[in-house]
């Protein structure tokens, strides 16, 4: 029977989550590397037991742990990170020039292809990558060294590569996201890259429409329409059926446009999933209820999915990598929250129940769908 | 023989439950110590000082001898009953609360 291995990634330590295909019992093992915060963890999409995980604190820096066997051992790999030739500077708070500074791994992306082959998402904005199981890593420089480089300012939560979706039509083609940067496009496996920005309009910066300086929170395709993305920006919910050359925005009727996750039915690729958040001064759901809003339109006309969440009360976050949907017929979704509970839906979104209830503050969440 | 005192965190990714014993030639010193440390547990670069700059990383503190030695310069010798085996050296991990 088929069943599904859902990787959460916590502030205090990484659980795994496992079921069969039913999607009813669920057995909770972890905490794995308890005390460090997991960012992210990802399976490769060719050998599942192949799983990567970003392990980090501020007190020691930097781990990438890997397993062979899907998550029941583990062994650290390569954690050292150094940026391509002279790093050079980009923006500091105060408009003064900083150096480039890696501080951690936010975002794991396993190639499509070979479980060996991995991209990794860094703060201070990079993207590096491993070709030896995460042993050694090597920095594609084009996109930091891209003419806008230099103009890169963090957000609050530093600046962070934290979206990498690769083109199932053409691997030489990957999206990144940074915050606060934007979304940025190579067409040749990283070499060159191009801000892929238009159409976006963002009130907290001074030009509101510049080519780069947007707060993208996550970006997710649908692998039958690698052209087709869908954007979760600090306020608005944005598509761009031309591979990011042009955006338009899809809010529609949804109560608030703010938030961070964003995903994609696993077999309607018009069909997505947002978790509006009240506002970006509160992170919250509006009302303290908790909805999941589902559009079957590509967009603009959503509708609230509440059965089985909290609707009163309810003052938790939904972070940008902590949603994902399963492969089973009827999809399944997930969604962790920074209050610690894991949230499943095997009925498309129609209804939902708490997996997990009580762990640290959800950073991540990533399913496998296991044969 | 030079003892070893490392934070709990760091025992666990080096599968060690008590002190690390470290034979260290030479002058023994803050630097010189951490050296052989990461010999001894390649996993441990980059957790106690950047693996470039071999800067101490800012909330792991050395303690000996009841002295905190954080602001000492790394190549300065450590006392002699670390380097007798008498005392541990402490790699700390700051205190945080809240």
């Amino acid at each position: 029977m088929s069943g599904v291995r859902v990787l959460v990634g916590t502030r205090k330590g990484a659980f795994i989550l496992r079921s069969d295909g039913l999607r009813k019992d669920w057995n909770i093992s972890g905490p794995f590397f308890g005390g460090w915060e997991m960012y992210h963890l990802k399976g490769s999409p060719v050998n599942p037991n192949r799983i990567y995980a970003s392990q980090t604190t501020s007190w020691f820096g930097q781990i990438i742990q890997r397993s062979n066997d899907g998550g029941e051992t583990w062994e650290p790999v390569g954690n050292q990170f150094n940026y391509d030739g002279v790093p050079g500077t980009h923006q500091w708070y105060d408009g003064t020039p900083h150096p480039w500074e890696f501080a951690r791994v936010w975002h794991l992306e396993p190639s499509l292809t070979d479980p060996d082959t991995v991209l990794a998402g860094v703060e201070d904005a990079a993207l590096f990558q491993s070709t030896d199981g995460a042993a050694t890593w090597n920095e594609l420089s084009g996109l930091r060294t891209q003419d806008s480089g230099s103009s890169w300012q963090p957000g609050a939560g530093g600046m962070c590569l934290h979206t990498i979706i690769v083109s199932p039509k053409d691997p030489q083609r990957i999206y990144i996201a940074i915050s606060s940067a934007g979304a940025f496009r190579t067409d040749d496996g990283g070499v060159t890259w191009r801000p892929i920005n238009k159409g976006l309009h963002s009130e907290g910066i001074p030009d509101e429409d510049a080519e780069v300086g947007h707060c993208v929170h996550h970006i997710t395709m649908h692998p039958s329409k690698p052209d087709t993305l869908f954007m979760q920006k600090h306020w608005d919910v944005m598509r761009t059926d031309n591979a990011g050359d042009s955006w338009v925005e899809v809010s529609g009727n949804l109560p608030t446009d703010f938030g961070f996750a964003i995903d994609v039915h696993a077999h309607e690729p018009e069909t997505i999933y947002v978790v509006p958040i009240k506002s970006d001064s509160e992170h919250y759901p509006l009302d303290g209820q908790l909805r999941v809003y589902r559009s079957r339109s590509g967009g603009n006309e959503w509708e609230p999915l509440t059965k089985g969440l909290p609707q009163s009360n309810c003052y938790v976050d939904v972070l940008r990598d902590a949603m994902s949907v399963d492969m089973l017929d009827r999809c399944g979704l997930y969604f962790g929250t920074t209050g610690g509970q894991v949230y499943a839906s095997s009925d498309e979104g129609d209804s939902w129940e708490a997996i997990a209830r009580d762990l640290p503050a959800v950073l991540s969440v990533e399913v496998q769908t296991l044969a | 023989m030079i003892r070893v005192v490392l934070p709990a965190h760091l025992k666990t990714l080096v599968q060690v439950h008590g002190e690390v014993e470290l034979d260290v030639s030479g002058v023994v010193s803050q630097r010189s110590v951490v050296d052989a440390l990461e010999r001894r547990y390649p996993v441990l670069l980059g957790t106690i000082r950047d693996p470039t700059t071999r800067k101490r990383r800012p909330f792991i503190r050395f303690f000996a001898c009841e002295e905190d030695l954080s602001h000492d310069d790394p190549e300065t010798p450590l006392p002699e009953s670390v380097v007798s085996g008498k005392e541990p050296f402490f790699v700390i991990g700051a205190m945080a609360g809240g």
